[in-house]
């Protein structure tokens, strides 16, 4: 079979599910930055199938090495934000950080 | 009546005991404490030594008027000008208000200097005074007014005045007592006088021409007939009425029963207002009225019978009293009843004149029995007197005096006016011989009581111990004095006018010697142009007709007879006085007979204290005692009002203040208790309603704010959650 852009789509959807699945169950606030990952890469994953087999042009692909770059600097500011609340809360169970509770 | 003669000095004569009494009232206190008794003296007798300089005046000017023209009005002011009403604040001087006059301030004015000398030891004697000279002005005023209402401000004032002189030394319950009596029982007769007024008043209203003015009355009290007031002829009404008022004033039965508990005050007092005063105010007030009664014979008869028989009454009392006073007090009763006979048959100068003779010979009698209280220190029982004509002879010789005047024995002054009145009860045709006998017997009693105290006062041995101490009415003051041991003559300031009223009772009853023994009836010429001539017409006694019977209509008649024969009488005699036509032999039979009845009582009353060969006990221990206890508690009248009256008012009074008490603030304290019941459930309503609302908007939005913070987690996967769901919603709804 000829792998098409539904294809491409579908995998995107899949790993972006999987991302937002991960983000909202996950404990450990670390999982969640993974999680976040996985959503930016799906968005990453559906740039390239339409630059591949849409209209055409390249920005798809220049766009995609943005958000990469974008990604990375948010996982940094993250990992910082999490050693903080590791450093207030002495745990990263985003359970337990619920002092905004009303 | 003719145009009076206008003056503007009659009004000083009220209006100088008047400031008296105001400088003295306001400032007494201090002026005694300041310069002394003297002073208060000088504001007290200077203002009534005006008076009486102005009366003789007055008096002189009158003389030196035509007899039907004595008449001066002195007009100070407009006062009530109400619809019909006109009365204005005037005086007039007629031959009776001067004649008044005269008396009030000279034997007044004597009486003043009396009481400086009885009443030197008085710490109060400032308040004395005062009460003194506004008592006289208020006399003043009465007997100078020239309109019924004006002559009741006077009546009015005196009755106030006698309360306050009475209940003098009011720190003893007795005096005070006795003052609230005298005015209480006044203010009955007060009643019946504005009834009269008002009767007389309205009843002249009727034909427009109400008033009230003395002068106008005797022309238009002719209106009256025909005219009836409560069912009976209007004259007759109004005249009951003022009688009643009369009877309070001038203490007659019933309402005599102030006169004697009213010795509690000082015996000036009881000399000026109860002898020669104010009592006579009734007397005054018939005379002034003669037209009025003239035109009602029922209430004459009413009058003379009530006169008759007060005399009679308060004679046999006297006998049986020992109170010095007392024994004078009653005679006083008994001779204003003589008075009214006087009045009753119509024979209304001869009245008054007794009434000046009794001003002199009673003031002289009360002034001396207060010499001998003074010199016994308020000794007051006769018991204990005795024998003091040889302490007090100038007390004894102008007591004596004065004793025979008021027996009637010739040539006293007494004889001349209680003889014509015995012989007009006997002649007049409203009199009868019943009310001459009475009359008469009353005479003897007079004669013999008086005689007693005289006696029992004087003569004999000296029983007063060196015990002897105050009695019932008299207060305290023997602190400061100690006793003297015999008792001595009271001083100059005392006996002065002793002597002078002593002189008087023994010369003024010259003034109107009768016809029938050679003289002229000066006093009753003077006071004829007051006697306005009968007015009596046909029909006056028809009004009544429906209510009388048929046996009183033809005694109205006769009456009406009567006053027409009457009034000829009197101008038969007024035209016999200088032409000396022969008397009624009757005259001088009855004169003889009532002079020996006189003699009799003093004869009785010798033989029974100075002899002492009659004992007393033969009178008073017979018919078992029976009448001597009687008049000895004086008919126990005062118990049987003490019982009906006294009671029967105290017990409506606890009546009526339970009334007050259950209905009247159970009324008020229910609608309070009504307003708290109410608040109350306010109260409740406030609470739960009101508050209830707002309270509930209150917990429903804490109830909608605590689900709201639910939604606030604090959880970042639950807010995630949120956010994946509302863009899954826009973008469906972007769908749909």
């Amino acid at each position: 079979m000829d792998i098409g852009l539904n294809h491409y789509l579908v995998v995107g959807l899949l790993v972006f599910l999987a991302g937002l699945f991960t983000v909202l169950t996950r404990r450990n606030a670390i999982g969640v930055l993974m999680g976040v990952e996985l959503v930016l890469n799906s968005a990453n994953i559906n740039y390239i199938a339409f630059s591949r087999f849409g209209s055409g042009g390249y920005e798809g692909q220049i766009f995609s090495i943005f958000v990469i770059m974008l990604a990375a600097a948010e996982a940094a500011i993250g990992l910082a934000i999490v050693l903080g609340i590791y450093r207030k809360f002495k745990t990263i169970d985003v359970e337990e950080v619920d002092s905004l509770r009303g | 009546m003719t145009n009076p003669v206008l003056v503007d000095y009659l009004r000083w004569i009220v209006i100088a005991p008047l400031c008296g009494a105001a400088i003295n009232g306001l400032a007494g206190a201090w002026l005694q404490k300041r310069f002394g008794k003297h002073a208060v003296t000088a504001v007290a007798l200077v203002p009534i030594a005006i008076s009486f300089v102005l009366a003789l005046t007055a008096f002189r000017q009158l003389l030196g008027l035509e007899p039907e023209h004595r008449f001066l009005l002195d007009q100070v002011s407009k006062w009530i000008h109400i619809g019909h009403l006109k009365v204005d604040m005037a005086f007039w001087s007629d031959p009776l208000s001067s004649m008044m006059t005269l008396v009030i301030t000279g034997i007044g004015g004597l009486i003043h200097l009396y009481s400086v000398g009885y009443m030197s030891e008085e710490p109060s004697y400032w308040r004395y005074f005062t009460y003194l000279n506004l008592f006289t002005a208020a006399m003043l005023t009465l007997v100078l007014g020239d309109s019924l209402l004006t002559l009741f401000v006077g009546w009015e004032g005196v009755g106030l005045c006698s309360y306050a002189l009475i209940g003098f030394w009011h720190k003893e319950w007795a005096n005070a007592s006795a003052g609230s009596k005298a005015f209480i029982v006044n203010r009955v007769g007060d009643f019946g006088f504005v009834l009269g007024m008002f009767g007389l008043f309205w009843a002249l209203d009727e034909t427009g021409q109400g008033t009230l003015v003395f002068r106008e009355l005797a022309e238009r009290v002719h209106l009256l007939n025909g005219q009836t007031i409560a069912g009976m002829a209007a004259a007759t009404f109004i005249t009951l009425m003022m009688f009643v008022g009369a009877t309070g004033k001038s203490a007659q039965i019933p309402l005599y029963v102030w006169l004697p508990d009213a010795m509690a005050g000082p015996t000036p007092v009881s000399a000026l207002i109860h002898a020669a005063t104010m009592v006579t105010a009734g007397v005054y007030m018939i005379c002034r009225l003669n037209f009025l009664f003239d035109m009602a014979p029922t209430t004459l008869h009413v009058v003379a019978a009530v006169g008759t028989l007060t005399a009679f009454f308060a004679a046999t009392i006297g006998v049986a009293q020992w109170d010095i006073k007392k024994v004078l007090a009653y005679s006083t009763v008994s001779q204003l009843g003589f008075m009214f006979l006087a009045m009753g048959v119509g024979a209304y100068t001869t009245g008054v004149f007794h009434l000046f003779t009794h001003a002199f010979f009673k003031a002289c009698l009360f002034l001396g029995s207060g010499s001998v209280i003074h010199a016994l220190h308020h000794e007051q029982d006769m018991r204990n007197m005795g024998g003091l004509k040889k302490y007090m002879p100038i007390t004894f010789w102008t007591f004596l005096l004065a004793t025979l005047a008021l027996c009637g024995i010739p040539p006293f002054a007494g004889f001349f006016s209680k003889d014509e009145i015995l012989w007009k009860a006997f002649s007049s045709p409203l009199g009868s011989p019943v009310l001459w006998a009475i009359g008469t017997l009353t005479a003897g009693f007079t004669a013999f009581y008086m005689f007693r105290q005289v006696f029992l006062v004087f003569y004999g041995d000296y029983r007063g111990g060196h015990a002897a101490h105050g009695h019932d009415a008299a207060h305290a003051h023997d602190a400061g004095h100690g006793h003297h041991g015999d008792p001595h003559e009271s001083p100059s300031l005392m006996t002065i006018p002793l002597v002078l009223l002593a002189l008087g009772s023994v010369l003024v009853g010259f003034l109107n010697v009768p016809g029938a023994l050679g003289g002229h009836h000066l006093f009753d010429q003077w006071l004829a142009p007051v006697i306005v001539k009968a007015q009596v017409e046909h029909g006056a006694a028809a009004g009544p007709g429906a209510a009388a019977g048929h046996g009183v209509e033809a005694a109205l008649e006769r009456g009406e007879k009567d006053l027409e024969r009457g009034a000829e009488a009197l101008a038969h005699d007024a035209e016999t006085f200088e032409h000396g036509v022969e008397h009624d032999p009757w005259e001088y039979i009855l004169m003889g007979v009532s002079v020996s009845v006189a003699l009799g009582g003093i004869l009785l009353a010798w033989l029974m204290y100075r002899r002492k060969s009659i004992d007393p006990s033969t009178f008073s221990e017979a018919w078992g005692g029976g009448p001597y206890r009687a008049v000895y508690n004086k008919y126990w009248v005062d118990e049987l009002y003490d019982a009906t009256v006294v009671r029967g008012t105290l017990a409506l009074s606890r009546l009526l203040s339970t009334f007050d008490r259950v209905v009247v603030d159970g009324l008020v304290n229910g609608a309070g208790w009504l307003v708290r019941q109410i608040s109350v459930f306010e109260g409740a309503f406030d609470r739960v309603v009101v508050d209830g609302l707002v309270n509930l908007v209150g917990s429903t939005s804490l109830a909608l704010g605590n689900r709201a913070r639910e939604l606030q987690t604090g959880h970042i996967y639950s807010y995630l959650y949120a956010i994946v769901i509302g863009v899954v919603v826009v973008m469906f709804a972007r769908l749909l």
